[in-house]
């Protein structure tokens, strides 16, 4: 499934989840990007692989930003789930970090499944070892993928690379490939400790 | 707004079609008139046109004023104009007032050729189908193929996506603002009750009240009062009149709080200037839209060789045309893997918000339009 085009960087920031999420999308696909914020990831996907992109995104000024960036972008809320979508009529639905402030966690990841024939779910990793450090010294963590305070952070379900493994295995949902990176680097030994970023390629089980 | 960025003084001009025009109904229109107004200027290549269309009590005064103290500009003034969202400095404008009418076009009130008299009830019910088979013969007569956009509200909003469904080809953009693919049953029950204002009252005279020189002013008087309050949300009429009381309660009939002398005023003033017949008609346009009925219901079928490009928008507040309502467009459109976006604009003004010069709204309109690109070498 996985594609070899040569990304190419279009003047944008390259980021390296980006470029996995990519590889992990074949040519011409159709894509739907839940929480897509200004809409970049649709951008590069359709100028590096002519993808046919929609955004969903809740919020005024990024559903803006999305629509001067020239993507579709559709207003919702994704706590109501995907009731606007038919069955199985994306070839891949991407939520790119933003699981952990679902509060409808299992709900949007089943509809996710049911209407893209992949799943990609990227989230930063609770179990990473400077947040375990932080817990032990007594704080909750604060960092680059987690930049808030405990009292203002809109994530409610920070979860670890073993537990989203776990939740996988509970709901019967193949995980296809599974990349861990910390600062853009590959992690492969003992990921849950040392991988920063967790991104899954997820597909139903039959 | 400032001075600087209106278009200035307007005025309108008479298309006559003297081709017979077969309604839906069966019924044809052997010759008719179309009223319109245009704002900026047509390119060479004509591929700048946008067609605004107008909703129930509208017209083709979209924009502009008549003359230079003027009190009232058109009623999108707000968004049509040099350096507004459709920037008239970009676009070629179109205003039109639809059949039916009581602006100009032919309508129950123009005159009926050859009898010296109005239509009156002989004039045909007209539907948005009819409209925008109308508004095409008026791009034929202007010499624009493709219009580079069609621009509604509400009842204007089911024009713009007619267009898409009937001209697929000469259309790039729809912009459907606070629409539906149809009315409601609730929606419809409030047309009735303002018809049944209009034809109950004693003036009305089976429609042929031009005859008795007189006008079924209290029905349609209520009728609009009916509507005012179906366009606002219990929230902005909250914020705009609450309880407030006009003066010391009299314990009487007369107009006591601020809300019943709003209506009032609204209801005498539209009574004064608008046409019942068209009122009626109007109203039966929006009950009949339903395009999807042709094909058992299901929208997307309907929309299967739509290919214009969309920007659907609706209003948090808006009870007659909800977002459910926009969000059936959005999601037959989806079916089709069109192109399309949507906004759910947070607003406290109910149906009416799409009049509205709130900021984010407009900026949603302004950043759609300007990226939409044409061709202007011939």
């Amino acid at each position: 499934m996985s594609n070899n085009v040569n990304i190419t960087n279009h003047g944008l920031k390259y980021r390296q989840d980006f470029a996995i999420i990519a590889g992990w999308v074949d040519f011409g696909s159709k894509v739907l990007d839940l929480g897509c914020g200004d809409g970049q990831l649709l951008v590069y996907l359709r100028d590096s692989l002519e993808a046919k992109g929609y955004g969903v995104e809740k919020d005024d000024a990024n559903w803006l930003a999305c629509l001067q960036n020239g993507t579709n972008v559709i207003q919702m809320d994704l706590e109501d789930g995907l009731s606007g979508f038919e069955n199985q009529s994306f070839d891949t639905v991407i939520l790119s970090q933003t699981l952990q402030a679902m509060h409808h966690t299992e709900k949007i990841v089943l509809e996710m499944l049911r209407v893209g024939r992949e799943v990609i779910v990227t989230f930063p990793n609770f179990g990473y070892w400077r947040n375990r450090l932080q817990i032990f010294k007594g704080n909750m963590p604060v960092s680059k993928t987690l930049p808030y305070q405990w009292y203002d952070t809109p994530n409610v379900h920070l979860c670890t690379i073993n537990d989203f493994d776990n939740f996988c295995n509970n709901y019967k949902i193949s995980v296809i490939e599974r990349k861990v990176i910390t600062d853009g680097n590959d992690v492969s030994l003992m990921p849950n400790l040392l991988g920063n970023l967790a991104m899954y390629r997820l597909r139903s089980t039959e | 707004m400032s001075e600087n960025n209106s278009i200035g003084i307007v005025s309108p001009q008479t298309a006559h079609f003297s081709e017979p025009l077969t309604l839906k109904s069966g019924e044809v229109l052997p010759q008719f008139d179309l009223v319109y107004e245009t704002y900026g200027t047509l390119n060479a290549a004509k591929s700048n046109a946008v067609l605004i269309c107008h909703a129930l009590s509208g017209n083709h005064h979209v924009a502009g004023k008549y003359s230079a103290d003027d009190k009232y500009p058109g009623w999108w003034d707000n968004l049509v104009g040099p350096n507004k969202p459709l920037d008239t400095n970009k676009f070629f404008v179109i205003g039109v007032n639809n059949l039916g009418g009581c602006h100009g076009s032919s309508g129950p009130s123009s005159i009926k050729p050859r009898s010296k008299k109005p239509y009156g009830a002989s004039f045909p019910i007209v539907t948005v189908e009819d409209w925008v088979n109308s508004q095409s013969k008026l791009l034929d007569y202007l010499g624009i193929n493709r219009l580079a956009a069609v621009i509604g509200g509400s009842l204007g909003g089911m024009q713009a996506l007619q267009w898409t469904i009937a001209f697929p080809d000469r259309i790039k953009h729809a912009l459907v603002i606070a629409s539906a693919p149809n009315l409601t049953a609730q929606n419809m029950a409030f047309n009735e009750v303002a018809r049944q204002a209009i034809i109950t009252d004693p003036e009305f005279y089976d429609g042929n009240y031009y005859a008795y020189k007189t006008v079924p002013r209290r029905g349609l008087r209520i009728a609009r009062m009916l509507g005012h309050i179906t366009y606002l949300s219990d929230d902005a009429m909250g914020e705009k009149f609450g309880r407030k009381l006009k003066d010391k309660i009299k314990y009487s009939f007369d107009v006591e709080f601020e809300m019943e002398s709003y209506l009032r005023y609204q209801g005498d003033k539209f009574a004064g200037e608008f046409d019942a017949n068209t009122y009626l008609r109007m109203t039966r346009a929006l009950d009949y839209y339903d395009p999807a009925l042709e094909c058992g219901g299901d929208l997307s079928k309907v929309l299967s060789n739509v290919k214009a490009k969309f920007l659907v928008v609706s209003f948090t507040s808006d009870w007659r045309f909800s977002p459910e309502r926009s969000r059936e467009i959005v999601k037959a459109l989806l079916d089709n893997e069109l192109t399309v976006s949507y906004a759910e604009v947070t607003a406290l003004h109910g149906h009416d918000a799409f009049l509205m010069p709130d900021a984010h709204y407009h900026n949603i309109l302004r950043s759609y339009l300007s990226k939409i690109e044409f061709n202007d070498v011939k």
